[in-house]
């Protein structure tokens, strides 16, 4: 009697065990292969931030655009090209200002998950942003040389939601649909030419807020 | 259960190595480093398993020069992948029978 119940004991032991095992190895193969093909340190905050900047950046360029055409403050006696210069200084400060973001907060919080930032795969992922990134502001160096000025905020939208979806490949997070909504928003900017200003805040600005929420809520919590 | 038994493989009988595998099945190749990266090993273990698994011809090695400097690419063969999916197929049936 006491030897069943000594190999009962056994077996049941044993089959449990085995079966957490098998039910570990299934989490183990899952979280390996999304570790491998995805980076999933982007920080919701980062997202907030930079829709933040967008929005600063958007009305410092709207007021500045408005006191030049009005010609009530010391701007509009700077030569047009000038003017131009600092719409364009202000656009790189946010976009600067952005990037910067994004390192810091996702550094912290590889940091605060155990995980490296530069890995393959966060490099193929950044290769992946960047590719069409380059390529839509090139395309807008052309425009404006051929002073086709009122398309280029369509273009840096359509060509920012491209480099989201080439980049949602390799992440984790909803940033795919980050890409559609922006290129659907640059698609219909294109038949509103010179309200760019307006398009530029609520695809840069609005939607990251919206973005880095949902992020924010979803995965750093 | 006899029949479910049959496709676990002893091959992936190992943490390690059924990282490997993980990581081949949904990367087109990975180099040494990045393996070691992902699965956070040592050398000296990495490399064993990754032995075992190219004697059995689940795995397979490139060797390249990038530059001077030597690169080994490993990607996951049709054999492996098969072997894989079947020892997944096998888990996920011993789980969802409890």
């Amino acid at each position: 009697m006491n030897y069943f119940f000594y190999t009962y004991f056994v077996f049941q032991s044993t089959l449990t065990m085995t079966e957490k095992d098998y039910l570990q190895d299934l989490t183990e193969i899952k979280s390996i292969m999304n570790k491998s093909t995805r980076f999933i340190s982007l920080s919701g905050m980062s997202g907030i931030l930079a829709g933040v900047y967008a929005l600063i950046g958007a009305w410092v360029g709207n007021m500045l655009i408005n006191s030049y055409q009005n010609g009530d403050s010391n701007f509009a006696y700077l030569p047009i090209n000038f003017f131009e210069y600092i719409l364009v200084g202000v656009a790189a400060l946010v976009l600067i200002l952005s990037i910067c973001t994004a390192y810091l907060f996702t550094l912290k919080k590889a940091k605060k998950n155990n995980e490296k930032v530069w890995t393959s795969v966060s490099k193929r992922m950044l290769r992946s942003f960047i590719v069409p990134l380059i390529t839509g502001g090139l395309l807008c160096i052309v425009l404006y040389q051929y002073n086709l000025i009122g398309l280029i905020a369509p273009f840096t939208l359509i060509f920012y939601g491209l480099a989201c979806i080439n980049a949602s490949k390799y992440t984790m997070g909803d940033i795919y649909y980050l890409g559609i909504s922006n290129i659907i928003i640059g698609l219909i900017s294109t038949q509103f030419i010179g309200y760019g200003l307006y398009f530029w805040a609520l695809g840069f600005g609005v939607l990251h807020i919206i973005y880095g929420f949902l992020m924010y809520t979803k995965y750093d919590k | 259960m006899k029949d479910i038994l049959k496709n676990i493989n002893k091959a992936f009988d190992n943490r390690i190595r059924l990282g490997i595998m993980s990581a081949l099945m949904v990367n087109e190749f990975l180099d040494f480093n990045s393996l070691k990266e992902i699965l956070g090993v040592t050398d000296g273990n990495l490399a064993s398993h990754i032995k075992a698994l190219e004697k059995v011809e689940y795995i397979k090695i490139e060797k390249q020069f990038i530059g001077k400097k030597p690169n080994t690419k490993y990607s996951i063969t049709k054999l492996g992948t098969l072997e894989f999916k079947k020892h997944i197929a096998a888990l996920e049936k011993l789980i969802h029978k409890s």
